[in-house]
């Protein structure tokens, strides 16, 4: 236990943080604009890992997959969310069960479509390499999902801090009916974070593709890593969504690291417990 | 609706009937269906206990599987390491499991209850994993992704290996949990628990003391979840992580929703279809999870009340048209 072994660490748990971000913010966006806990969240990861094996088997394009499965599944979302989720109206339970429905539905669908198997998405031979930093090396392939991460959550703070729409957006998140009061049209407003949503999703199933591997049930796995980094951090925060999905990466490295046996609890204890404090997150607005 | 469901006497003796036939004919099905009937009666328990959540008391849980898995791993590991509860002492173990999962339950509620709508769904979705996660790290205790093999389920007096045995011994737990429930949701503070669900700031001005009635509803849910616990692990013989999971959790919540909640008896009648389709299509079918996601999507869709209110809305689908025929035929 020297310092190396704690700046690895440190290192692995940023770039999983960095696959978490994409995931949890997407939910976070979602449900702070439309109050609806996303159980098929895990399901629009899993879909973007399968797309992005079919394109690259068709194109042998990594760099299209990318674009290719964040644009199919947002399609995907947004489908639901017009079809299923709006004509609902508000009502919490309903939603919730109707999400896990179609998670069934996609996980059957993927079955089918895809196999059984466990499949990883190589990343081009360029991010495969490793570089030496500071004594340390680094495998480049996690420099980069930080790197993208980053710059996802640059643009995206960007659009929703400095944009028309983006003030839209906030004021949706704060009071839906008082937007809907100064005309705002939260009904696009939903439409548009659930398909951003989906996409940031999707875009994290294929990243996270080439060392979580892709495989049947990996969608149920990866949703309550998904709502631990949503509830610390506050739902319906973008930066509650970058500190929660640091602080999970940080739990969920180290302890698997130092206490293994009770790695999981130490991660979900802590949420419970926040949320029984701070229903909101650590950043959440109410 | 709920409420006539409930106190409708020629309902309470189709219940009966119903119980009767499941009990009559189960053992004339063949061995593959019996083992089947006997697990859906085990959730089913479960479900009923996350019906005096849901249903009556208006909390929507997405961590009931906790509860089952507490039973179930203390069910296995008391018979693994201490050879306890293969014979008389199994009458033990049903106490403990069903403590257990009390007790479990009065520690989460502390936290739980303070919560209410979508950040108690995720409370309970926290706790829940908390479980889990003990169950899938901790190895030295819980066997880790493997889980555990029991040696055998019990005997005394009769030999619980035989499915036939077993399942007559689990439809009488049924049996009682659905009595003790019922006579629950109708005593004075199951109708509280309902005051709760409908006004609970109204409950409160009246001078209830509404945290400690949800409070005391989770450890009555979780002692019965505990219960389903101790029965699933000796009706299957393994416990392991999956048993925890949170897909059990929302398992559990579909079928009271697919029954309908707040009925009791709808979380058994989901809990058959769920595991019919589940078991029994799957045998069929390679597109058996269509099925189901498919009725779980057209029951929320199109049946808020589940499959328990489709009497009622038909009656009404009747009187409707009855309605509007003698309207036609009237002369102008």
């Amino acid at each position: 236990m020297d310092a190396r072994f704690w700046l690895l660490q440190t290192f692995n748990a940023l770039s999983y943080g960095a696959l978490l971000f994409l995931l949890g913010s997407g939910l976070s966006l979602i449900f702070g604009v439309m109050r609806i806990v996303n159980l098929a969240h895990g399901a629009y990861f899993l879909l973007g890992g399968y797309v992005a094996l079919s394109v690259i088997w068709s194109t042998g394009s990594w760099a299209l997959a990318l674009p290719a499965a964040a644009v199919a599944v947002a399609a995907i979302g947004l489908l639901m969310e017009r079809i299923f989720l709006r004509p609902l109206g508000f009502d919490p339970l309903r939603q919730v069960l109707l999400t896990v429905g179609f998670a069934f539905l996609f996980q059957q669908g993927a079955l089918d479509i895809w196999g059984g198997d466990n499949m990883d998405i190589a990343p081009p031979a360029a991010l495969t390499r490793s570089v030496l930093v500071g004594g340390l090396y680094l495998p480049v392939y996690r420099i980069f999902m930080i790197g993208l991460a980053t710059v996802i959550g640059v643009a995206l703070w960007l659009a929703m801090e400095k944009t028309r729409m983006g003030a839209a957006v906030r004021a949706t998140v704060d009071d839906a009916q008082m937007a809907r009061g100064v005309g705002i049209d939260t009904s696009r407003i939903s439409m548009l974070i659930f398909a951003l949503g989906s996409a940031l999703a999707a875009l994290g199933g294929v990243i996270g593709g080439a060392f979580l591997g892709i495989y049947p049930g990996l969608d149920f796995q990866i949703l309550p890593i998904a709502f631990a980094v949503v509830i610390i951090g506050g739902m319906g925060s973008l930066t509650g969504a970058a500190i929660g999905a640091l602080v999970v990466g940080l739990a969920d490295n180290f302890g698997k690291a130092l206490f293994p046996e009770v790695s999981y609890f130490t991660l979900y204890a802590p949420m419970a417990l926040l949320l029984a404090v701070k229903p909101t997150g650590l950043f959440g607005r109410e | 609706m709920n409420v006539s469901l409930i106190r409708n006497r020629r309902n309470l003796l189709a219940v009966l009937a119903v119980l009767l036939l499941v009990g009559v004919l189960t053992p004339h099905t063949g061995p593959f269906l019996t083992l089947l009937v006997t697990r859906a009666l085990v959730f089913a328990i479960l479900a009923m206990s996350l019906d005096i959540l849901l249903g009556f008391t208006g909390l929507a849980s997405l961590g009931q599987a906790a509860y089952l898995g507490v039973g179930a791993y203390l069910t296995a590991i008391l018979a693994t390491r201490y050879q306890f509860g293969l014979g008389w002492s199994f009458w033990i173990v049903i106490v403990l499991g069903a403590l257990a999962g009390a007790a479990t339950a009065a520690l989460f509620g502390l936290i739980a209850i303070r919560a209410s709508g979508v950040y108690f769904l995720m409370i309970t979705l926290a706790l829940g994993q908390c479980v889990w996660g003990l169950a899938y790290r901790w190895n030295s205790l819980t066997g880790g992704d493997n889980g555990l093999n029991l040696p055998g389920r019990p005997t005394f007096g009769i030999a619980m290996a035989s499915d036939l045995n077993w399942f007559y011994l689990v439809f009488g737990f049924f049996a009682v949990s659905l009595g003790i429930l019922y006579l629950l949701v109708l005593s004075p503070f199951g109708r509280s628990l309902e005051g709760i669900r409908e006004q609970e700031v109204r409950m409160r001005i009246l001078g209830y003391n509404t945290w400690l009635h949800k409070y005391l509803a989770f450890v009555i849910a979780g002692a019965f979840g505990g219960l389903a616990g101790v029965l699933w692990a000796t009706t299957n013989g393994h416990v392991s992580p999956e048993d925890v999971v949170l897909t059990t959790s929302v398992d559990a919540l579909l079928m009271v929703v697919l029954g309908g909640s707040g009925t009791l008896v709808g979380g058994a009648i989901g809990s058959a279809v769920v595991l019919f389709l589940r078991e029994y299509l799957s045998t069929l079918v390679p597109w058996w999870q269509y099925a189901l996601g498919g009725v779980y999507v057209l029951a929320i869709l199109y049946l808020p009340g589940g499959l328990m209110s489709v009497p009622v809305r038909l009656r009404q689908w009747r009187a409707r048209e009855t309605g509007a025929a003698t309207l036609a035929a009237a002369p102008q």
